[in-house]
């Protein structure tokens, strides 16, 4: 019986602990004794990246780039030429994204994808598109054109949530994975 | 008195025009006015509507481009293909209700569609002729 409490206990504490550290980023002390390594990303919980970015595009979770990148997309002299499109944004609010994209970067997160994100981009300019970061690309390397540039409901990388069904909540697993018109396409 | 009577005429019409006016748009008309907007023509924001200005990329883009013609219905973001909810107040009742946003908006699309940003005069020909629609 008191076996059984125990075992309840961890359990609870278990998925207690997994689920917080889903929601915000972690200390490092936090991370070390986390039972489950965090493999995903932190998702988005700044209302106004969410806001403002998400008007246009997917919110991309700042832990998708590292912050170099961010210091150079994230400016007033940038923005208004946004990949081709015109991103300006009033002082205030810039302030605000810029401050929280930086704080969530790839290199200030400890979740795994982060930190391989991290580890790809750590001797080279910084990128600007995610797309072109290699941990990113080798991990789609093996799909077929056909089914991301050829398929008209993806079209490109860049529309992650076109496929990863649980890209808002910062989860990109395989399993979470499907691909439009290619219901049969299996990791 | 003939004046007068057409002052009135214009007067109705301006009113039926604006009859999804939120105090948002209110706000900017008065602003766009005392920019020295004195004829407000929703025709001109109608052809407006569909002019394309320099080509990004060579592609010419409008308004219409990205949030169609049928005001009533969604639009889609010509590259990132995101949903753009309709522009229609009577479809989509949080259009045109935050001045902040509709001036924020403006400032963006003229520069992306047009390549500058658009006066007073065809800001407030494009308000007035989206709050009818």
């Amino acid at each position: 019986m008191k076996k059984t409490t125990t075992l309840l206990a961890v359990l609870a504490f278990t998925l207690l602990g997994s689920s917080l550290a889903q929601a915000e980023e972690q200390t490092l002390l936090e991370a070390i004794f986390t039972p489950f390594r965090q493999k995903e990303f932190v998702p988005v919980t700044n209302k106004t990246y969410q806001d403002e970015c998400g008007s246009c595009h997917f919110a991309y979770p700042p832990g998708l780039l590292p912050s170099k990148s961010w210091e150079k997309l994230l400016t007033a002299q940038a923005l208004p030429d946004h990949f081709g499109e015109n991103a300006e944004l009033d002082a205030d609010t810039l302030k605000e994204i810029r401050e929280y994209a930086l704080a969530n970067a790839a290199d200030k997160s400890y979740h795994k994808r982060s930190r391989k994100i991290a580890l790809a981009t750590e001797n080279i300019d910084a990128p600007l598109r995610i797309t072109e970061v290699r941990y990113i690309k080798r991990k789609h390397h093996e799909i077929p054109e056909k089914m991301i540039k050829g398929n008209k409901d993806v079209k490109s990388l860049s529309y992650c949530d076109a496929c990863h069904t649980q890209a808002k909540k910062g989860v990109f697993d395989a399993d979470t994975v499907r691909i439009p018109n290619y219901p049969d396409w299996d990791d | 008195m003939k004046t007068l009577y057409t002052l009135m005429i214009v007067g109705a019409l301006a009113l039926s025009g604006t009859a999804h006016a939120t105090p948002a748009t209110d706000a900017l008309l008065a602003k766009y006015k005392a920019e020295g907007v004195t004829k407000i023509d929703a025709a001109k924001g109608k052809a407006d509507w569909t002019k394309s200005g320099k080509g990004e990329d060579g592609e010419a883009i409008s308004c219409s481009s990205c949030h169609g013609t049928d005001f009533s219905k969604a639009g889609k973001h010509h590259k990132t293909h995101k949903v753009i909810e309709p522009m229609s107040p009577r479809a989509n009742a949080e259009r045109f209700t935050d001045e902040k946003k509709i001036e924020k908006w403006f400032k963006r699309n003229c520069n992306d569609a047009w390549g500058r940003e658009c006066t007073a005069q065809e800001k407030a020909d494009f308000l007035t002729f989206l709050l009818a629609q």
